[in-house]
């Protein structure tokens, strides 16, 4: 038999309704798998007698004929969504300690499907990075190594990096994850596994620890396009807590999965071609061309004009909503306060000053800067306006397209400590995925090949709002013709 | 940015800064702020600022109770609690 970590989750669903198998030996394998890799730091708090519970109850649900839609899947949860009971940090010292007394919309919709929860995940501090290198409880390890030259430690990514790190190394079937200015695809890209950050409203918020909310979009990670659709149809849905929680019909993404885009326009935007990309990059991107080309749909060109405005407007808008949102952390409800301080004053200055870390404080400081009484019209009006010119371009290129291929990251994952030195060095690893959360639109990252370190490389295909399916569509022909079996190598050297 | 404009933002933040980290940030906001002032160069001339992408009217629903009576709740993580009140440092100053 497979290793059972190696399965898909459809697979896996397969093999437990054939009784191949049960969610007890398959969640035994993965805490294993977990235990065994520890050293990738992919989790914060691991809950090994939680899964042990719920995959007994899956059991009973598979004995009694009576199981759900992901019933016995182990998945790992981004330490960003609020867990009954289990610490919640969203990896800052802030909130250590803190024990959410409520589940937050998507995990609890996750559970009634009869999912299997491994543990929280490690992720860069309230999601603001690309590396996974802010985190107050260290940094993630992406599985995957250079296959030449240096033997250096990678990023997995970010924010949602120890998600991605635990999918890729086959620790957890699938994972949560959220998407602010890339959060999803570009740990996707770097890790060789599948992510979608869906159309804003899908998936609710409610639960989840707030960074920048008209950007945040909850989402999920999983090493194939048809699993993605499985967790995502799990997560997705009206929420009435979430006041912008789109109140209108979830549609079956796994149904648009038909390999059919004959006819089909794809969208190849001219301002992604960056002076000094890659060439492995550039080579990517034109291979995808070929196959969709192949696969009988018609190649158009079409211009995103503000491309380059995206990144700037970006760290305009997700700084100040974050300046507001992270004004709740005062030492006084829950998670950290500072000792020694006389004043009430003096005692959310402290607790601030030590319970944060420092992109978290520049990020919060920016915002505060940028919506303080004489720069509002200048930064924050600003950003919002070209913010909506972002939004019409895409309008404008849906007018003669059904969706858009672009690659997703300028890059393959870096060493552990690279771009650290300038903050905006850091943040133009999301030039090519930020625009989709500026516009609200789906956007998909799915491995299409390894450069020639031998590390992964993504593409990312974006579609209409309220249109996962097209973006489904065009993702599994990509995944299809890519035909991506690579593994990071400490798992061919253990199945060797 | 200067030393004034950092400590304003820091005031604004509630984020007590030390001179060391003031230094720093002058270097490092200042990078980031004239990073997003290319936003500039964009006309932006009868173009409505746009909050959030969703178009739907924020929904209303009945004015009634329909959540609290949780006190223990509420109070379970916090720093210190005494007899169902959070508890903070003195807020007025005393005189001496």
């Amino acid at each position: 038999m497979t290793e059972l970590t190696h399965l898909t989750i459809d697979e896996a669903l397969t093999g437990l309704k054939n009784k191949d198998f049960t969610a007890t030996e398959l969640t035994k394998a993965h805490i294993s798998a977990l235990e065994a890799a520890r050293h990738l730091n992919a989790f914060i708090v691991e809950t090994p007698e939680i899964a042990m519970k719920q995959a007994a109850e899956s059991d009973k649900r598979y004995a009694a004929g009576i199981s759900r839609a992901l019933d016995g899947i182990p998945f790992a949860n981004k330490d960003l969504f609020c867990t009954n009971g289990v610490q919640t940090t969203a990896a800052s010292k802030i909130l250590e300690g803190f024990i959410p007394q409520y589940e937050s919309t998507v995990s609890q919709k996750l559970f009634d499907d009869g999912a299997v929860m491994l543990g929280k995940t490690n992720l860069d501090q309230f999601a603001m990075g690309s590396s996974n290198t802010t985190s107050a409880y260290g940094n993630v390890i992406n599985p995957w190594k250079r296959s030449g030259g240096s033997n250096a430690d990678l990023v997995p990514g970010g924010s949602s990096g120890g998600s991605a790190a635990a999918v890729a190394a086959r620790i957890a079937m699938g994972a949560t994850a959220t998407d602010t200015g890339g959060s999803i695809r570009q740990p996707a890209a770097f890790c060789g596994i599948v992510g979608i950050k869906p159309t804003y409203g899908r998936c609710s918020r409610w639960g989840v620890v707030a960074f920048s909310s008209s950007l945040d979009h909850p989402g999920p990670l999983a090493r194939t396009v048809k699993d993605n659709a499985l967790l995502l149809q799990s997560m997705s849905g009206h929420d009435p807590k979430d006041s912008t929680s789109a109140n209108i019909p979830v549609p079956d993404f796994a149904a648009a999965l038909t390999g059919d885009i004959k006819g089909k326009r794809i969208g190849i935007p001219k301002e992604f071609r960056l002076e000094g990309m890659p060439e492995d990059i550039e080579k990517l991107w034109d291979q995808g061309v070929k196959w969709l080309k192949e696969a009988g749909a018609e190649i158009v060109d079409i211009s995103l004009p503000h491309t380059k405005y995206a990144l700037p407007t970006y760290y305009i808008i997700a700084p100040a909503e974050a300046s507001s949102n992270l004004a709740r952390y005062d030492g006084v409800r829950y998670g950290y306060r500072a000792e020694d301080a006389d004043t009430l004053k003096d005692m959310y200055a402290k607790t601030r000053a030590e319970g944060f870390g420092d992109e978290v404080k520049r990020r919060i400081m920016i915002g505060a800067y940028v919506l303080s009484a004489g720069y509002y019209d200048a930064y924050y009006i600003k950003a919002q306006k070209v913010r909506r010119l972002i939004l019409q371009d895409f309008e404008k290129a849906f007018e003669i397209c059904d969706a858009i291929l672009t690659p997703t990251a300028p890059s393959a994952a870096f060493e552990i400590g690279a771009n650290e030195d300038d903050p905006v060095k850091m943040y133009l690893n999301d030039v090519f995925t930020v625009t989709a959360n500026l516009a609200g639109i789906p956007a998909m990252s799915v491995p299409a090949g390894l450069d020639s370190q031998g590390l992964p490389l993504g593409l990312q295909i974006l579609g209409k709002a309220w249109d996962e399916e097209m973006v489904f569509k065009v993702g599994g022909v990509i995944e299809q013709a890519a035909n991506f079996s690579a593994m990071p190598q400490s798992l061919l050297k253990k199945a060797a | 940015m200067d030393t004034q404009t950092v400590l304003k933002a820091a005031r604004l933040a509630n984020i007590e800064v030390s001179d060391v980290e003031v230094e720093e940030m002058k270097i490092k906001l200042t990078g980031i702020i004239k990073w997003v002032e290319q936003l500039s160069e964009v006309d932006t001339e009868h173009v409505e600022p746009l909050a959030n992408v969703v178009n739907i009217a924020l929904p209303l629903r009945e004015d009634v109770v329909n959540d609290g009576d949780c006190r223990d709740k509420v109070l379970a993580n916090a720093p210190e609690e005494t007899q169902g009140f959070f508890v903070v440092p003195k807020i007025v100053e005393q005189e001496d």
